[in-house]
């Protein structure tokens, strides 16, 4: 398989849904089927790719970069199509064409008004371009244009099709549709971040210029490299200023507190698919961002601000957890939810040890198929409701047995339980705490560890909360008389994926750290080198 | 010696002036866009010289003891202009078409004031440079004009006149006192008194300096300069205001950095921090103006303010600049100007198209401009985001330069402050332009029509269907591909050695 390992697996496996959505543009728009067909075919091929690029890979050397190319492409800045996966990439490029497979499949009968199947799938296969390809950047323009990428579509997904529950904007009091207020609070939110990342990337492609190497580059390898190696001091007083802008960019996207506002909107107000490809792969370009960009280039500020980032992820842990506490919308319950799982994330993150870090990787894959499946569970029930008040459901257990079995299922593997995929995360976080890289201040991080276990409790708390007033109890008076169908095919076909490997992912979490394990220690040994020396 | 050919494009684009005008006096009525098709024909042959040009392993052709140069940059900008030139004339087939009126002499007038930005290009003293610059914006004061029963055209035609004298006298009130002051007009011998000029003519330099700053100021429409530019451009029929926001303001930012560049730079202390001011100024100012508009037209007015504000970023912080950081800086703006170019040509030609399928020019009254006209709202999309500087259309590139350009300034330890509050204000508009762009993609596509509206049922007219899908392909191929205009950028830091 030599022409697979030499880059075009993966640019395959990144362009392909470009090319299917480039055929759809052009197919009128009457023609539902075919675009339908032409849609889940192109993702097929790009997941299939995806798995041929396992078999492909040499866990041996997980480390290393691998499959990948680098083309020339703006030789004017040195920015290069520099495409490759190490063990911490491989699962999330994995995940993101499985979702995208998993997303089409259920869209198949479940189009969310206006109905415009065309338009809707150009936008899933855009957003599967923009997500796998942020996770084979080796290049931090490359990876920026494929972290931009994906805003277009989702802020239409949410625009066009999302919900047109009439709010009250805060401070101005203008009543306003909820899908345009959350698409452009989304976009701009996102923006705003991304700006300073990109000051914070070209700073750091001048200041590899007037590193030892001396030559100005934007390859992620090259300037770890000078910052483990070559000259960990190339960046100099500058350096707080470019972790700070980079901070911003990735943190806007996880999204951590105080800057997580957008998130319970766009996730509220997004279609069902929308919600789903949001928490299931979008937040994770943010963490990706952290581990892949952060730590191995500023391994001596990621030092520095890991106390920071460790308080902030303990206060949207417990910030998220009793925000879901208070909400009466299902949807909006889960979506805060998602504030609080990647609490933990980051809490890995920031104990930067290597039990951390892995943590954050299957954290993050387990939190995508977890949460994914429960914004699917929740899009269908509301479908089918048409209500997503909590106060009003009850006894979902009762009218659809199958959908309840499965949001009950999903909501425990949600909540952490051992044996499901959601335990490693938030397990291994709390161990990285316990005891985090040497140097970083032990008192602050146990703490952290301690708060981060109340955390547990109150997540636990929150979502058996949900489960008491959705799937337990007697059915209101109300629904005696509306015909409640229980799960249909394409949602079972979307959905079993998603369960197996819950259960997989927890039975045998080794799936993921088998691949993430030897980067992972590779990253904390290079900083355990650079912040030593 | 007088190289024909590195004159041969001015020279045919000349000719092509005068034969408008004769094919004009021996059409008869009905068979005016014989004139349009002879502009473009002019176009098309005048571009085969440039790539000749282009191709010569000559080098840099200097004419007329260095007043007058053709090298890459030159080149680049030319072929640039040609390009303005021939969307501008296909925008405007259909538009003059229809008024029935004086169809020849627009096209006289419109190929006239190409030909001045063509010698912008190669203008290196500064009679030419004068001369270049009133032969460009003449023919546009007319052009404004255009539509002489409406009382806004008369009143857009007129502003712009008075501002164009004014700015006319004040440049040629600087350019007399750095005469005065050093005694050549050539912008190389200019530099060389410069860097070694002693404290005594330091006043009139700066008098001389920054009087010409204004003097530019008013021809780019920047902030503390900008007044004239929203009623003019919102009177001007729309395809004159496509060419004054692109090939006009064009013309101006290359005088003006050619200027700086080549003959000022010396005193970059001076220059510099003006630059700094009017910058920041004009982007905030033109974005948050923009903000509250809802004529389309006025609205993109506002934003050609604030992209002049984001063009002239690369070159505030020339102060700190080393060579390579102030070339770095040149070709960043003229990579921001050529993207942007393109695509705001794109842009007012969808105004075009869509205000007459939709009869109005209101913000409100585009509202579900998708559900009747997907293709129109498409193109709309493109173009807006692309200025908004979004991945994957070309504008985010030009975005991207300005903002290299801006990084570079914090290895020098002096401008890092300076350059961090540069780059925090053009992060900040950044994203403010983003919101007021988007308002349009959201009236096309989330919203409703609006109760009671009917479309016209007109279609677009070939020739803009022409024009706006270049624009369209331009921008996303360069949006992909960015190198294709670095490269040409590229070149222009050549004129550095001039």
């Amino acid at each position: 398989m030599e022409w697979f390992d030499s880059g075009w697996g993966l640019t395959l496996i990144v362009f392909i849904p470009t090319v299917a959505a480039a055929i759809l543009l052009a197919i009128p728009r009457s023609e539902e089927g075919a675009a339908k067909m032409i849609a889940l075919v192109a993702s097929l091929i790009s997941f299939f790719l995806s798995v041929v690029a396992i078999f492909q890979f040499d866990f041996g050397r997980a480390d290393q970069m691998q499959l990948g190319t680098k083309l020339e492409w703006i030789t004017s800045i040195n920015a290069n199509y520099a495409i490759g996966i190490d063990g911490i990439s491989l699962p999330l490029m994995v995940l993101s064409t499985f979702v995208v497979v998993l997303a089409i499949i259920y869209s198949w009968d479940h189009w969310p008004e206006p109905h415009n199947p065309k338009a809707f799938l150009i936008l899933i296969l855009f957003l599967a371009t923009g997500m796998a390809g942020t996770f084979v950047a080796r290049d931090l323009v490359l990876f920026f244009i494929f972290f931009e990428l994906v805003l277009l579509p989702m802020y239409f997904m949410i625009g066009v099709w999302g919900d047109k529950q009439q709010v009250t904007l805060p401070i101005v009091n203008r009543v306003v549709e909820m899908r345009l207020y959350a698409s452009i609070k989304f976009f701009l939110f996102t923006l705003f971040g991304s700006a300073f990342m990109l000051l914070g990337f070209l700073a750091l492609y001048f200041k590899s210029g007037d590193s030892q190497l001396g030559i100005r580059t934007f390859d992620i390898e090259v300037l770890s490299d000078i910052a483990t190696r070559v000259d960990p001091g190339f960046l100099g007083s500058a350096a707080p200023w470019i972790f700070a802008a980079l901070f911003l960019g990735f943190a806007v996207k996880v999204p951590m507190w105080p800057l997580h506002t957008w998130l319970p909107d766009a996730h509220t107000a997004a279609p069902t698919v929308g919600s789903v490809l949001l928490a299931a792969i979008l937040l994770k370009l943010g963490t990706y961002g952290f581990v892949r960009i952060s730590l191995p280039i500023l391994p001596e500020q990621s030092m520095n601000w890991a106390p920071i980032i460790a308080v902030l992820a303990v206060i949207s842990i417990i910030y998220g957890s009793l925000a879901c506490l208070a909400q009466t919308d299902m949807k909006r319950l889960i979506a805060f939810s998602s504030v609080g799982h990647m609490g933990f994330v980051m809490l890995g993150i920031s104990t930067m040890t290597t039990i951390g870090i892995n943590a954050a990787v299957i954290g993050m894959v387990a939190h995508g198929i977890i949460t994914g499946l429960l914004f699917f569970v929740a899009g269908s029930m509301s479908h089918r409701y048409h209500t997503r008040e909590m106060s009003r459901l009850g006894g979902n257990l009762k009218l659809m047995p199958v959908m309840g079995g499965i949001l009950g299922f999903t909501a425990m593997a949600s909540l952490g339980l051992p044996g499901l995929a959601g335990f490693w995360g938030e397990f291994m976080a709390l161990v990285g705490a316990f005891n985090p890289l040497d140097g970083l201040d032990l008192t602050l991080f146990r703490t952290a560890m301690v708060i981060g276990a109340i955390g547990t409790v109150l997540t636990a708390g929150y979502l058996l909360w949900m489960l008491q007033k959705v799937n337990l109890g007697e059915p209101k008076a109300e629904w005696a008389s509306v015909e409640l169908h229980d799960v249909e095919r394409t949602e079972l076909l979307a959905w079993v994926p998603l369960l197996v490997a819950i259960v997989a992912l927890g039975v045998y979490p080794k799936i993921v750290l088998g691949a993430t394990d030897p980067a992972v220690a590779n990253i904390v040994e290079n900083i355990t080198r650079a912040v030593g020396s | 010696m007088i190289d024909y050919h590195a004159l041969a494009p001015d020279l045919i684009m000349a000719g092509t002036v005068l034969v408008v005008l004769v094919v004009d006096i021996f059409t008869r009525h009905e068979r005016k866009y014989l004139t349009a098709l002879t502009a473009m024909a002019g176009i098309v042959v005048a571009s085969f010289p440039l790539v000749t040009l282009g191709f010569s392993e000559v080098g840099a052709r200097t004419m007329l003891d260095g007043s007058y140069v053709v090298d890459e940059f030159a080149i680049a900008l030319k072929a640039f202009f040609l390009f303005v030139a021939f969307v501008t004339v296909l925008l405007s087939f259909s538009y003059i078409e229809g008024d029935r009126y004086y169809q020849g002499e627009f096209y006289f007038l419109l190929l006239s004031s190409i030909l001045g930005a063509m010698l912008m290009a190669s203008a290196r003293d500064m009679v030419t440079m004068f001369v270049a610059l009133e032969l460009v914006s003449g023919p546009a004061f007319l052009m404004a004009g255009w539509r002489k029963g409406d009382a806004r055209s008369s009143e857009a035609a007129l502003k712009m006149f008075i501002i164009g004298v004014l700015s006319a006298a004040v440049f040629l009130f600087g350019m007399s006192l750095i005469y005065g002051a050093t005694s050549s007009v050539l912008f190389a011998d200019i530099a060389a008194v410069l860097s070694a000029a002693d404290a005594a003519i330091r006043p009139a330099i700066i008098l001389g300096v920054l009087f010409i700053l204004v003097g530019f100021g008013f021809k780019v429409s920047a902030v503390p300069f900008h007044f004239w530019a929203p009623d003019t451009y919102e009177g001007a029929p729309t395809p004159v205001t496509a060419y004054l926001s692109v090939g006009s303001k064009a013309a101006g930012f290359i005088g003006l950095l050619t200027m700086l560049y080549q003959a000022f730079r010396p005193v970059a202390d001076i220059w510099g921090p003006a630059i700094w001011i009017i910058a920041i100024a004009s982007m905030t100012l033109g974005n948050l103006v923009a903000l509250r508009q809802e004529n389309i037209v006025r609205l993109l007015a506002y934003s050609s303010i604030s992209h002049a504000g984001f063009m002239l970023v690369p070159f505030a912080m020339a102060f700190v600049y080393d060579d390579a950081g102030l070339d770095q800086a040149f070709s960043a703006t003229i990579t921001y100007l050529i993207i942007y170019g393109i695509m705001n040509l794109g842009a007012f030609g969808l105004v075009i198209a869509a205000s007459r399928r939709v009869g109005s020019g209101n913000v409100s009254d585009w509202n579900g401009l998708g559900q009747y006209s997907p293709d129109l709202a498409i193109l709309l999309t493109i173009f807006m985001f692309s200025l908004a500087g979004v991945p994957p259309f070309a504008g985010w590139f030009a975005k991207f330069e300005m903002f290299r350009s801006v990084a570079n300034a914090f290895s020098g330890s002096d401008g890092a402050v300076w350059a961090a509050v540069l780059a925090g204000a053009a992060a900040i508009n950044a994203v403010i332009a983003f919101f007021y762009y988007a308002r349009l993609v959201v009236a096309a596509w989330f919203l409703p029509v609006k109760e009671g509206f009917v479309p016209r049922t007109v279609s677009v007219a070939p020739s803009l269907a022409f024009a706006l899908s270049i624009s369209a392909v331009a921008v996303m191929v360069i949006g992909v591909l960015p190198w294709l205009v670095s490269e040409v950028s590229q070149f222009s830091t050549l004129v550095a050695g001039g």
